[in-house]
Parts: C-alpha cells; structure tokens; sequence
C-alpha cells in the first residue's frame, strides 16, 4: 500500500479471519523467510504487545533445531536474561550461553540454577553452544571469534545504527525485530552533522539496514494481545497510521471492576470511567508548573492509592476467575527522570509500595494491567521536540491490558495549538508520519471523552 | 536545561543582572588566541564580506572584498586570510615536546606505548558567536577542495596554492569545535553563556552585544535595558548604534550603505576598463581606489566593534581562575592539533566531503565519551557546578556519621568499610548503586548498601501537604570498595573518619573507551559495505563558478 503522507487510510475492512489465525499466518511467513529465505536479513515490526518476545523465543528455538549457531543481541540485560529464562522454559535441555560484562551483579541469578544456561565474560568459553545472548553493547567487544551462520536482532528500533556497526561483523545474517512507533534511540550531543546519510549513526540501526538493502523481506505481526479493544484502535490509529493493527481480544472479553464504590473524589471518578472504558483523563485545572508539579504528582499517586484501595479485579481471557489488581500489576510513566522519583516519593509518603513507576524509556516492553500516565506536557509552558516525541507518547499509552489513567494540566490542545512542529527540515531524512504534533492531538481529542475535570 | 541555572536566570531576571554560574574557568584560553570577526553578503551562500582577524587587540587586519560576487576578489581575500592564519598556526607547529600515546599494534592487536611528538601548545581561534563557528565551517568547506593553478591549469578562476591548505586547517578547526569541551575553536557568546546567566533567552544571548550588556551593566543600571538597546537602539540615519556580531550583516546597513557603496564601485571599475588613455585611466583608478576605500571604512565601522566586544568578554573570562581539569582538555586538543599537523606534513588528501560510516560512527562515540567527561570535570573542578548536580539528585554532600570495619569474604581478605553518610540532598540513589568521591584527584568507587528516609513523618495524604517530596534527609550507608591499598588493613587517608565531610556524584569521573569499530575497509553490509577508495577530486566547476 502507498502511504499517502497526511491522510490516515481508509479503515479497513474487517478482517476476514480471526486474530488468531492472522497472527499465525504472519509468524509462519516470517519463520520461512528466516529459515530458508535467501535474504541476508528479516525485518519484522512490532505493534505493542503483539507477541514479539514470543516470536523471538520461537525463532531462536527453530534455528536451534535446524542446527544453525544463533547469537541473539537484545538491548538491555533484563532484556537478556529474560530471553534466557524464556528459552530455557521453553527447550530445558537446549544449551544457552548467557555471555555478559565483568562487572559484579552482571546477570540475573535466577540463571545459575538452571544446568543448560552457561554464563561467561568472554565468547570464546561459550563456543560451541548452540544459542549465545548478550547485549549489543556486550557483543561489540566481542572480537576473534568465528562469525555466526545466524543472527536474532531484538528491539532493532532502539538500538543505534553505530551500534549495529559495531555487532554487524559478527554474524552472517539477522532478523530485526522491534516496535517502529517506540521511543527512538537518541544522543545527547549533536548529530546533525550526518543527518541524512544511510548511515547516520544516531539513527536507529533498522533505517540504517532497509537504506543498504532496501529489498529485505519486511513482515509486521498484525495482532495487539496486549491492548484490549479499547485501546488498539487508538493506538493503531495515532501512531501506526499506515500499518494499522487490532486488538487479540474483543469488546466484553476484559473488565476491571472494583469491589468498593467511589466517594465522588476526582481520583475515583476517573478511575470508574476508565474502569468503564479503558480510558480515563483526570485534567488539573490550567497552570504553568515546574517538571515536578506537585499538585498533579500527588493527584497521580491518589489515583494509584485509590486503585488498589478500591479492591480492584480484573477479567481477562487469561484466567477465569476475576485476578485481584495488585500493586505490581500497575505503572506509573511519566517523561522525566525527577517526576517519577517525585511521583516515588509522594506514594510511599502514602504507603503504597511495589508500584512500578518510570520513565517512558524504562517502561518499553513492559506490560501492565492498569497505568497511570503524568502526560509529558502537563503543565509546561512550551512543546519540544523532546516533549512532542511519538514514541514517548506511544509507550506511555500502551503498556497496559485494561485501562489507562492520563493525569494532565487542562490546556494542552492550545499548548499544542501554539506550538506548530518546526524542526528543521534535513535533505535524505524520511519524515515520520505521524509526527508527534499529529499524534498528541489525535490522543487528547479522544482522552476528552473520558475527561473528568478536578479541583486540586 | 538544569534547575540551577533556571534559577540563575531568574534571579537575572529579578535583579537586572547576570549571575555567574561558574566559579572557575571551564575553558582553556590562550595567551595568544586569533580572533576572527567575519562577515558574510546577504544572499550568496559563503560569500564573504570582510572580516577583522588578528592576535594584537590593538592592531587587527581589516579584510575586504569590495565586489563579493567577484571570484577573484574573494580569492584574493582567503589568500590574504590564509597570509594571516597559516603563520599563526605553523607558530605553534614546531614546539614540540616527547609525549606517550597508547596505540593498537596492527601485529599483535594489542594496545601498546609509544613515543610521539606532542606540541606544547595549539593555536586558538575566537569567533563572536556560533553562526561564526558555522562560518569558519563553511569557508573551510568551500576552499579545502578548490583547484590550484598547479593542480589543475586549464580550469578557469584557479585558488591561491595556500588556499585548500587553509580550507584544510579551518576544515579541522570546525570539527573540533564540535567536540564537547574542546577549545581550539570557540565562540564568544557560548564562552560567556557558560559562566554567566542572564535574564534573557539562549536565543538572544547569541547577540554578543546584547549578552555583553548584561554581564557589564554598570551597578544600579538594568542589564536588560542595556540590552535591549543594544539590540535595537539606531542612529538618525536608522542605523544600529550596535552592529550585529555577524557574519549576517542588519539589512538596513546592506540596503542604504553597503549596496549603494558596492555600486558606487562597480561604477568606477567599469569606467576604468573603459578608459582610452593613461592619465584618463589613472584619474578613474583613483576613483575605483576611493570606493573601495569607503567599503573598507563600512566593513571596518560594522566589525570593529565586534572585534571590541569579544576582547572585552576575553577579559572577563581572564578574571576567573582556570579550572582543575582545563588543562587536561586543553592537552585532548594539543594531540588533536599534532595529529592534523602530522597529516598535513604526511601529504594526506584532504578530509572527505562526507565521513564514512566508521569514521561517523567512531566520531559520534568521541563526542559522547568527551561530553560525559566534560560534565564530570566541571562538576569535580567547581562547587557552583557540584551544587547543581547536587540539586538534581546526582550527587551528595554531607557528613560522616559512622565507620565500621569489616573485610570481604576469601584468602586475602581486603577492606571493605561502611560508611554512614547523613545528608540533606536528595541524591537518586537505589541500594547497591555505585557512587564515586574524589580521593587525592583520583575517583573511589563506593556501594550503597541501605537507604534510610530520615525524617518526620508527614501526615500521609494530608490535603494541601505538597511540600517537596524527600523530606529532611537521608542516611545513606556505603560500602567502600577500592582505593585502598594491598593490605588487610586500609592505608591511612583512603577510608573517610567519622565527622569528615564528604561528597560523592552518582557519575562516573572517569571515561571507559567504547568498543572498538571495524576498520572502514571491512564495514558491514548493513552499512552498505565498504566504502570505494578512491580519493575525491576537487570541487567540479559549476555555472555558479562563472557569473
């Protein structure tokens, strides 16, 4: 399809088959092109939620089986060890080497008491081993060994093309995986000096490869099994507009009910509209705040008071019997590094502890049954690019199962209104549709349905 | 932007006066830097108009091109500038002093000593403002390519031969200045903005004028009503009474002064080809001479005054002392500078149009490891820095409140203390987080081992209880892990006593090198594999070469 920029598709039509089947036709396609493809490299998109970890797990097992040596880079070591314990789950008797860094807590421990999991601080004690995973910044020290027949590139959006570089002698062929609507890697000192070059090295490491081998096979995995039906529709259509996805699971298939009925207070009004619908705005009255605005930091953490106060239950396809909403199934996300220390800080001055709250950065691929978002530009007096970007946007507004709770000073559509994108423009750079002008817009017009104001 | 320096620039604001942010000198300034004050004609890309350059405050060359379209006029002017900066730099080429340098052996791969020369000192260019780093960018661009008469004969308009050479060195000189920290290439307005806040936007403090009147207002004045005059205050002829810092010239001097001056010239060089006779062509000569002279007076009138303003914040700078660590970064430089000589000397072609993607890459990495060096340098070398990391949670101060010894666990048991830290930051710590203190100029790595709240404790969900999360203090209990010496027991002075004060940044001091990247000749295929080898060819001529 021809993506007309500005104009979002047409809907389409609903799918003839159900998710299901639609998301095991399009992981068999991207395991031919991995197995017995002919391309040097797959390239796979990831909606939220739609099984990518899944798909690498299943990947990495196939190519194992078939007997080709597989590296898999992953981004982070969480990211890591939680690919380790994933494989080690699936296949018990698969020998796995878990390559990491000399320092002390390298790795997480849970994998010394699994028998096939080797770990090492140098490649060459794991040779041999049918399946190696690290990070990239790992396997870039990495140096005199043979190069590996295959290759399993994860979270390809968020790794760096100079960090491809630097991993990219290492094996012969790859599959890309990763979530193009996600946070894209960054630098703190200028770059703009490349930009525009194929090669750019503060790009992401997937616009590097598809601009050297614009002919690699491209496959996208077409169902959210995270995002309930409330949310999928938004998601995909604010920020995947040309490649839109739905949900795995249908209206009524989910609910989020709560055992103890609302005093009237903002928090419990919210949290019932968004325990109705999925969605739920909490909007501060107009006012211009530092980062850390107290008033609406201490409205998020009466919200994640109030939620667990209130007995919460969740329904899913998952189990069932209604699960009760506990702490740990809830996040807050907020943009900045000082708000979630401050939001930290305002729950445990209210004792509520084991709540996950971070940055958007931190909470990629993570999930959730309940989040609750400080939206990044409550409060501010201006919208930069940092403020703006879709991907921050997007990771704050599908981390969840159920519902998510935005808390927001009111004004934010004049705040955008006044505030039209105006980065310059740079020759040879594929302009993202949507920008993030376009995308909070798109998020804010359909939040004001499920707006409840508040006095502070 | 920090916390800090916003409320610097608030307190700017409240008091009409620039606030410094710096209590040290965080760039190296040369005792004989080359200020350079260009200007550039509106509306052809890199032509320039003049410029004031020089290493005497009280005798600068002035540069002119009276016509700037005319190819052989803005020769003739880098040739002159070239006259002017080449020297200044080969001053500094031949002092040199025996340096080490850790290299890879191509043999072995090892990293291995060697000997190399190292010049004790580098040259150091002061430009007003950024777009006049952008500038020295540009002209470097456009003359490291141009054909010379011996290069390439037949090709019309040749370069002086010191022209490409200068294009070189200016070439590199806007490079470095990309490098966070470095000082080979400086911009004025960034040197003041890094040590002083105003009360007015980073946008306008790219007006020297402007951000000089708010660092010299004089007591009891406005520091911005002196800038706004400086901004916009004009004479009766409706010129600026303050010229802009350039290289982009005020319209209003372009449309009444500086065209009709141009034209006025034009006039009189056509007249000259005309002329029939001697004493004819002497007489119009005269008058071609008068009109370049009237330019030369415009450009001088509208860079002088520049030229003041930046020896002006050069002496404000000079008042600061230098800071710790500057002269570490001024070395970084020094090798930056050798190095580029060695390249030169060595007869390499110049730098590519476009970096390859190793060399991209590899530049990108340098750049990040210098900034993270420079914002721990700055921070260790100055208290107004620290405070502002304090501030944001990224380090802590405070006072030893316990010691008590025990060792790690093994043959050789070592020493591994606990130190109770009390503290009225509010640092962002996690348990088992590594935090750093300066030990005698050297960084000592410490564990956290437990977090205490220390504090009152607030009614809980009070309405209206909004103060700043965090409270009184905390308690922070660390465990030192090196720096200590063999033995069983610490040395004396490695482990801090109870009582003493201390301070550790959750920042690293010191900067690991990144991996290292594939040489450019084995650059991956998800790169676009290896780049030609082919050396590029000069500049091709262009229509626009021949107006």
């Amino acid at each position: 399809m021809v993506a007309v920029p500005g104009l979002p598709p047409r809907r389409a039509a609903r799918p003839p088959v159900d998710p299901a089947t639609a998301a095991a036709r399009a992981t068999e396609a991207i395991l031919r092109d991995t197995l017995h493809g002919t391309a040097r490299g797959v390239v796979v998109d990831s909606p939220p939620g739609a099984g990518k970890s899944t798909l690498v797990v299943r990947a990495a097992l196939e190519l194992a089986a078939a007997g080709h040596p597989l590296m898999v880079v992953a981004q982070t070591n969480a990211q890591v060890d939680d690919l380790v314990l994933r494989i080690a789950e699936k296949a018990p008797d698969l020998p796995v080497g878990r390559l990491h860094s000399s320092d002390a807590d390298a790795y997480d421990k849970a994998l010394d008491e699994l028998p096939q999991v080797r770990t090492a601080a140098k490649a060459s004690e794991l040779a041999g081993l049918g399946i190696v995973i690290s990070t990239a910044a790992k396997w870039a020290h990495v140096r005199g060994v043979e190069p590996w027949g295959h290759a399993i590139v994860d979270e390809a959006y968020q790794m760096r093309s100079d960090g491809l570089l630097a991993v990219a002698g290492l094996f012969e062929r790859a599959l890309f995986v990763g979530d193009p609507g996600q946070l894209d890697p960054f630098t703190l000192v200028g770059s703009d000096q490349w930009a525009g070059l194929s090669y750019d090295p503060a790009a992401s490491a997937v616009s590097t490869l598809l601009a050297h081998n614009p002919d690699l096979p491209q496959h996208r995995l077409p169902v959210s099994w995270r995002l309930p039906a409330s949310a999928a529709p938004l998601v995909s259509a604010a920020f995947y507009p040309y490649t839109p996805f739905r949900s795995g699971t249908g209206h009524g298939e989910r609910a989020l009910r709560f055992a103890v009925t609302s005093d009237g207070s903002g928090p419990d009004r919210v949290i019932d509209e968004a325990g109705a619908s999925g969605w739920g705005l909490l909007e501060l009255p107009a006012r211009h705040t530092p980062r850390t605005d107290p008033e609406a930091v201490h409205a998020v953490a009466q919200v994640v008071r109030r939620l667990l106060e209130r007995g919460g239950t969740t329904v899913s396809e998952r189990a069932p019997e209604p699960v009760p909403l506990t702490a740990d199934r809830i996040a807050v996300g907020t943009a900045h590094r000082d708000q979630a220390a401050a939001v930290r800080a305002a729950l445990a001055a209210l004792g509520v502890t084991d709540v996950t709250v971070d940055t958007a950065n931190r909470l990629q691929g993570r999930e959730y049954d309940v989040t609750v978002v400080l939206h990044p530009l409550s409060g501010r007096p201006d919208a930069t690019a940092f403020h703006l970007e879709t991907g921050r946007l997007c990771v704050l507004a599908s981390r969840h199962r159920h519902a998510c709770i935005v808390v927001c000073r009111a004004g934010v559509a004049d705040l955008l209104d006044d505030h039209p994108s105006m980065e310059p423009v740079q020759l040879g750079v594929t302009i993202k549709f949507p920008d993030g002008w376009e995308a909070n817009h798109a998020v804010l017009s359909h939040l004001a349905e499920h707006r409840v104001a508040t006095a502070p | 932007m920090s916390l800090i320096t916003d409320l610097a620039r608030l307190e700017a604001m409240a008091s009409g006066r620039a606030q410094p942010t710096a209590t040290v000198r965080h760039r190296h300034l040369s005792a004989r830097p080359l200020v350079f004050v260009p200007l550039t004609t509106a509306g052809e890309t890199g032509a320039p108009l003049g410029a004031l350059v020089g290493t005497e405050r009280t005798a600068p060359r002035l540069l002119v091109v009276p016509q700037p379209r005319d190819r052989d006029l803005r020769f003739a002017f880098l040739a002159e500038l070239a006259e002017i900066v080449l020297p200044y730099i080969g001053s500094f080429a031949d002092d040199v002093e025996a340096a080490e340098r850790t290299e890879t052996d191509p043999g072995t791969g090892k990293r291995v000593r060697t000997e190399a020369e190292l010049c004790t000192d580098a040259p150091q260019l002061i430009v007003p403002n950024r777009a006049g780093i952008a500038f020295v960018r540009l002209l470097g661009r456009s003359m490291r390519f141009r054909r010379t008469a011996e290069a390439d004969p037949d090709s019309p308009y040749p370069a002086p031969p010191a022209v490409p050479l200068l294009g070189r060195w200016l070439t590199h000189f806007g490079e470095r200045s990309r490098v966070p920290g470095s000082a080979l290439l400086l911009a004025m307005t960034d040197l003041l903005t890094r040590h002083w806040a105003t009360g007015q936007s980073s946008l306008e403090d790219q007006h020297l004028g402007a951000l000089l009147a708010w660092l010299t207002a004089p007591p009891g004045t406005s520091g911005a009503q002196a800038a706004h005059r400086a901004e916009l205050d004009r004479d009766h002829h409706g010129q600026l009474l303050c010229p802009p810092a350039g290289p982009a010239t005020d319209p209003a001097f372009d449309n009444r002064l500086l065209a009709p001056a141009i034209e006025r010239y034009d006039r009189a060089r056509t007249a000259l080809t005309t002329a029939e006779d001697g004493v004819a062509a002497d007489e119009r000569l005269g008058a071609v001479t008068a009109a370049e002279y009237e330019i030369r007076a415009l450009v001088d009138s509208r860079t002088r005054p520049t030229w003041d303003a930046v020896w002006r914040g050069l002496d404000l700078l000079c008042r600061l002392p230098e800071g710790a660590h500057v002269a570490d970064r001024w070395t970084r430089d020094r090798w930056s500078f050798t190095g580029h000589r060695d390249r030169v000397l060595a007869g390499e072609p110049p730098q590519p149009r476009r970096d390859d993607a190793v060399t991209a890459a590899n530049k990108l990495s340098a750049r990040e490891r210098e900034q993270a060096r420079l914002d721990a340098q700055e921070a260790l070398d100055d208290p107004l820095v620290m405070a502002g990391r304090q501030l944001a949670g990224e380090a802590f101060a405070g006072e030893v409140t316990d010691v008590v010894m025990t060792h790690s666990e093994g043959r050789r048991p070592s020493p591994r203390p606990l130190v109770t830290v009390r503290t009225d930051d509010r640092p962002r710590l996690t348990v088992r987080a590594k935090v750093y203190r300066s030990l005698a100029g050297r960084p000592q790595t410490a564990e956290v081992v437990e977090l205490i709240e220390d504090r009152d404790a607030a009614a809980p969900g009070a309405p209206g209880a909004f103060q700043a999360p965090g409270g009184e203090g905390t308690v922070v209990v660390l465990r030192v892990t090196d720096k200590m010496g063999r033995g069983r027991d610490p040395e004396p002075g490695s482990v801090p006593e109870k009582g003493d004060h201390v301070l550790f940044t959750l920042f690293e001091h010191d900067q690991r090198g990144g991996p290292k990247l594939p040489d450019p000749e084995e650059t991956p295929w998800t790169h676009g594999g290896p780049p030609g080898d082919t050396a590029e060819d000069p500049d091709p001529v262009t229509a626009e070469d021949l107006l």
